[in-house]
């Protein structure tokens, strides 16, 4: 019994061989051990049924363990050695890897996301509103005057008397204040349209992103803080902000926000046209009718609105010269921009 | 708006650099578009004296002329112009100077004489289009001294953006009020060369008021009735006899030119310097022409005609206001005058509207009869009611110092009632409030006082008088943005402050979105946006009533077709492998959403995407080519956005069998997945499309379910599927009878040809068993797939495929 058991064990030994052997080597191994007839193993397995029972199990146990582990090592071998023969004997690492296709969001989708993932940190919900509105929502509710030059600049689409494709997401602002008491902090993302050329820095359909904070003691300090907040993670973090006076009906004062051109950090280029500064956004404090046209009152809550163009902002950023690139989806434009756009 | 630098130093009295313009100007609201430097480009040219004029030998229509032009000893001079004179003064270019348009002057030889410089006309420095004779100069500097020391056309045009809310920065004054208040100055206006001996000191006469009721009276033997008080609140007319037409003095040509505006004649011209210097349009027109001698200010009447300055016939409506004498219109007010009554050079007496129109009337007028003009564009935005006396009264001295005649009656001015002006309260404390930085008393006082609000205390308020130029500010919030802009927004500090969270709910529509698109984008599709307005689509799409093209004269139903214009457009790029997907709203007639208003569409989120070219990227193990979508590809994609986006429906085969549908739970199509045609080129392979309507669907948490511990049994049948006999129903039976030990059931293989009778295919399944509890025994197993197998042959007529 002791001699099968060591017999076994000097078998073990040849385990350490299999991973060099060449195919011919392999062959003679499995011969040697594990030979139908002749195999050193079978030979100590075939001689089990003459043991003592304790016997038997010991020397068994330890046999079997070995002929699976061979077993095992010689098929690993034999695979290594077929791949070799397929690709001649050695690999190129450095041919290319199996791809997949590979899709993306827009570019304005990641934009858009990326604003409003900045003014969620800062508190803000995302609220949506419908593209077709009426000319309540678009314009008298926001303090428009009816028949006034103000509205030449939103030439509206109109899809019956009163009713027309929404020139702005600022409806959403009155849709979110009709319905939700203050405190209201929202982005409100979404398609807008004004009968524009479609030349290369219009489109009569474009993507606004505005926002709207309502609240007790919201002042004009609040507005430049948190806008030039979101210049800076917008932009990055040694963008300056400038505001200047602006006119939207429905805000008072208005303020348009520029920040340092990032392409030549605000010493003058081609895409700042030489000033330094990029217009980025127009704001302002919420107009009272406004705030009195969704029945907020107006003495008790003040609040500043925002908007700005997603498109524009991509273009600044990533050097496109034409806002029609965005809408001919062109595959070989989409997949430039498959990563997160990066600040 | 184009401004000129040197206008404005003439009423601020002092030099203005333009960077610094261009600063102060966007700071106070009014972004600057541009500066054009003006006439900077005749540095070389110098004054030059003629000294002695002789006929040029060979040619009759040349002259030599011995000219100082400040050098030691004269030089020799061609020149071709009639006009010039011996002891007259010229610009004069040397040899070596740079005219504008870059022509450099040489010493060149004319008809035999050599020629040294040339003396110039008004077109070749660019001041003017005058070319038959040379620039004569009436100054009394010395010869050598530069041109533009001596003529003051050096200029800069600063062009700004105006806001609509703001009129009074349409004119030089309101601009330099602002400029003033900025920096420290007082306005002046520039005073008229002439005025004072044309009409005395102090301006010429004051207007008179008009009789009892403001609406009527005479005005030097002319009738002035003013009927429709609504369209024209104020009107006010002179009327100056024996003018005479003609250029306008150099001064007041090159005002106009240095805005860009062209002379016309001194008249107009005059007209014109007053509309860009203080916003108030005049119009001056030809007092013989007038029929009564009488000034009607009325509505139109329905189908009156009358032909405009521009040659066109215009029909009026009683929507307008027409300025008429006793038998029909001469002027469309406030837009534009007639032909038959403009000013011209027989025009010996006039009369000078100065007026206020209504904006919306205007704006009305304007937009009836396409017809813009810098008057409408004003009258449109409001005209300073109250300073319209002094305009008109500056508009008589200029007139009459560059034109001639005499006012023999004071002007007339009919108010029928007269406006007062605003006065509103601010609450110091409110300022505070908004602008979030306390704002002393006496500052808010001294920012609103220097652009001509008139401020006094009441209690803990201040009453503020509004001054006329300034319609846009009618409540006290407009004064406090008065005082962040006058202070400066930089001088507001960047100082994030606590806030309180809001109450409104992230929209679900935008998460659900988000969902899809991102899943979409996983899939291998890159997003698409298309225009949501194109042709038609169906026989629900809205009509835009105004589009811009007939091609995008509709609101989409789908997003389909727009997406296969956009596989059309990487086609023609050559690109085979397409991909796109979009998330979209889509329009359709229908009752409108609740709380929108009559007429408003349907509109709802739709998911679409299109896939045509290789089913994966083409790899050197694989060698060959990779094959093609197919209808496949396209049902894996269907059945994933459908779960995204309507999770709810059910697929079943589209009538007609190339495709499929979404049905929703109330039985609706909501989806659709099938081929599409496309304009392709021949090499591109097959398209297909698929399109869902996004739906919100309340989703429950994803219930844990325990993972397998016993194995389980497998078992592959081949089938033999008669005709008509789906897998769908197979698979129904199959499962029906095998009970809820069979764990899994999967089609891996589908046969037909030799060995299967025709119409009949072979489809393998893989079958696999498990007991969740126990393991199975093989032979159970056996028995369950016996049973189901026999249903499946009773109810369908499905036998297992025998070998061979």
């Amino acid at each position: 019994m002791r001699d099968l058991l060591a017999a076994v064990h000097a078998l073990r030994e040849r385990l350490g061989a299999i991973p060099q052997a060449d195919e011919r080597q392999l062959q003679d191994l499995k011969t040697e051990i594990l030979g139908r007839k002749a195999g050193a193993l079978t030979k100590i397995l075939g001689e089990l049924p003459a043991l003592e029972p304790a016997d038997r199990k010991a020397v068994g146990g330890a046999a079997n363990a070995l002929k699976r582990e061979l077993e095992e090592a010689i098929a690993a071998r034999e695979r290594a050695l077929a791949v070799a023969a397929r690709t001649g004997g050695s690999v190129d690492l450095t041919m290319p890897g199996r791809p997949a296709w590979r899709g993306g969001l827009h570019l304005v989708t990641q934009v858009v996301d990326e604003i409003c993932d900045i003014f969620r940190e800062m508190g803000f919900t995302r609220a949506v509103g419908p593209e077709a509105e009426t000319e309540w929502y678009n314009f008298g509710a926001l303090n428009f005057p009816k028949d006034h030059p103000a509205i030449d600049a939103q030439d509206s689409f109109y899809l019956s008397p009163g009713v027309l494709l929404r020139t702005h997401t600022s409806p959403v602002q009155v849709r979110t204040m009709e319905r939700y008491p203050p405190p209201i902090r929202v982005v409100s993302p979404g398609q807008c349209y004004r009968r524009d050329p479609f030349d290369p820095s219009h489109s009569p359909v474009f993507e606004q992103v505005e926002g709207l904070v309502v609240d007790e003691g919201v002042s004009f300090v609040d507005l430049k803080a948190t806008l030039s907040a979101f210049a800076r993670k917008c932009f990055g973090p040694h963008t300056a902000t400038r505001f200047s006076p602006s006119y939207f009906p429905f805000t008072e004062p208005s303020a348009d926000m520029q920040v340092t051109c990032s392409v030549c950090r605000g010493s003058g280029c081609p895409t700042c046209k030489q000033s330094g500064w990029i217009e980025i956004l127009g704001s302002g404090m919420v107009h009272p009718a406004v705030l009195e046209n969704c029945k907020i009152d107006s003495e008790r809550y003040t609040g500043f609105a925002f908007g700005m163009g997603p498109h524009r902002i991509a273009m600044v950023r990533h050097g496109i010269p034409d806002i029609r690139l965005f809408f001919e989806s062109d595959v070989r434009f989409l997949s430039q921009f498959t990563g997160r756009a990066a600040p | 708006m184009i401004l000129s630098r040197r206008w404005l130093e003439a009423m601020l009295g002092r030099a203005l650099d333009p960077r610094d313009l261009e600063h102060r100007l966007s700071m106070l609201g009014a972004p600057v578009e541009g500066v054009v430097p003006l006439h900077q480009d005749l540095g070389d040219v110098l004054i030059a004296e003629v000294l002695e004029v002789k006929k040029h030998p060979n040619a009759d229509r040349l002259s030599l002329c011995f000219v100082n032009a400040g050098a030691a000893s004269p030089v020799e001079v061609v020149c071709g112009a009639p006009n010039v004179q011996a002891g007259k003064k010229y610009p004069y270019a040397p040899v070596g100077a740079v005219l504008p348009g870059g022509l450099k002057l040489d010493r060149r030889k004319i008809r035999g004489i050599e020629s040294n410089g040339m003396l110039c006309s008004t077109k070749e420095l660019g001041l003017g289009d005058d070319h038959a004779g040379i620039m004569q100069l009436d100054t009394e500097a010395a010869p050598g001294v530069r041109f533009l020391d001596v003529v003051p056309v050096a200029d800069h045009q600063i062009v700004i953006e105006v806001t609509a809310n703001r009129p009074d920065l349409l004119c030089h004054k309101g601009v330099a009020r602002e400029l003033g208040a900025s920096l420290g100055a007082v306005v002046k206006l520039p005073e008229i060369p002439g005025g004072e001996a044309a009409v005395g000191p102090g301006g010429g006469p004051t207007v008179r008021r008009s009789g009892p009721d403001g609406a009527r009276g005479t005005v030097d033997g002319v009738e002035l009735r003013l009927e429709d008080a609504e369209g024209c609140p104020r009107y006010l007319a002179a009327v100056i006899r024996g003018v005479t037409v003609g250029e306008s003095p150099t001064w007041l040509a090159q005002r106009l030119r240095s805005i860009g505006q062209r002379p016309i004649n001194n008249v107009v011209d005059a007209t014109n310097y007053i509309l860009f210097e203080l916003n108030q349009p005049l119009h001056a027109f030809d007092l013989a022409k007038l029929r009564g001698p009488a000034v009607v200010i009325r509505r139109a009447r329905g189908g009156e005609k009358i032909v405009t300055l521009d040659g066109v016939t215009r029909t009026l409506t009683p929507e307008m206001t027409a300025i008429c004498d006793v038998e029909r219109p001469t002027i469309v007010a406030g837009v534009m005058g007639s032909a038959e009554s403009e000013v011209s050079a027989t025009t010996t007496d006039i009369v000078l509207e100065c007026a206020y129109f209504q904006p919306t009337r205007i704006r009305r007028t304007r937009r009836a009869l396409e017809l813009s003009s810098e008057s409408s564009y004003r009258f449109e935005r409001g005209i300073d009611m109250a300073a319209m006396p002094d305009a008109l009264r500056r508009a008589i001295e200029l007139i009459i110092a560059v034109a001639g005649g005499e006012l023999r009656e004071p002007p007339l001015d009919l108010w029928p009632v007269p406006v007062e002006e605003r006065t509103i309260f601010l609450r110091p404390a409110r300022v505070e409030l908004l602008l979030g930085m306390p704002v002393a008393r006496p500052e808010i006082e001294q920012l609103l006082s220097s652009i001509g609000f008139f401020v006094a205390p009441k209690d803990a308020r201040l009453a503020v008088q509004v001054p006329g130029w300034r319609p846009d500010v009618t409540r006290e919030v407009d004064l406090i943005e008065e005082i962040a802009r006058l202070k400066g927004y930089d001088a507001f500090p960047d100082e994030l402050r606590p806030y309180r969270p809001g109450t409104v709910p992230d929209a679900p529509l935008e998460r659900a979105t988000a969902r899809v698109r991102g899943e979409l984008a996983q899939a291998g599709f890159y997003e698409a946006r298309t225009f949501p307005l194109g042709p038609a689509d169906g026989p629900d799409s809205i009509p835009v009533l105004n589009p811009m093209s007939a091609e995008e004269g509709h609101l989409r139903t789908r997003l389909l077709p727009g997406l296969v214009r956009r596989v059309e457009h990487n086609w023609s790029g050559r690109t085979r492998d397409i991909r796109l997907f979009e998330v979209g709203t889509v329009f359709r007639l229908g009752k409108g959403e609740e709380g929108s208003g009559k007429g408003v569409p349907d509109e709802w989120i739709s998911v679409a995407g299109v896939l045509t070219g290789a089913r994966r990227p083409p790899h050197w193990t694989e060698g060959a080519k990779v094959p093609d979508m197919d209808l496949w590809d396209l049902k894996y994609h269907f059945e994933l956005a459908v779960r995204l986006a309507h999770p709810s429906s059910r697929l079943r085969a589209a009538p007609g069998g190339r495709g499929w549908e979404a049905i929703g739970p109330d039985g609706a199509v909501v989806g659709w997945a099938g081929t599409l045609e496309g304009d392709a080129p021949v090499w591109a392979a097959p398209l297909f499309g698929f399109e869902v309507r996004l739906v919100l669907d309340e989703r429950a948490p994803v219930r844990y379910r325990p993972l397998p511990t016993t194995p389980a049994v497998e078992r592959d049948v081949a089938l033999v599927l008669p005709p008509g006999v789906t897998a769908e129903a197979v698979a129904g039976v199959l499962r029906r009878h095998a009970g809820p030990l069979l764990d899994s059931l999967a089609v891996f293989d589908e046969y037909r040809g030799p060995g299967i009778a025709a119409g009949y295919r072979s489809v393998g399944w893989r079958c696999s068993f498990r007991d969740p509890g126990r393991t199975l025994v093989e032979n159970e197993v056996d028995t369950i797939l016996a049973a189901a197998l026999q249903a499946l042959e009773a109810e369908l007529g499905v036998r297992r495929r025998t070998a061979g």
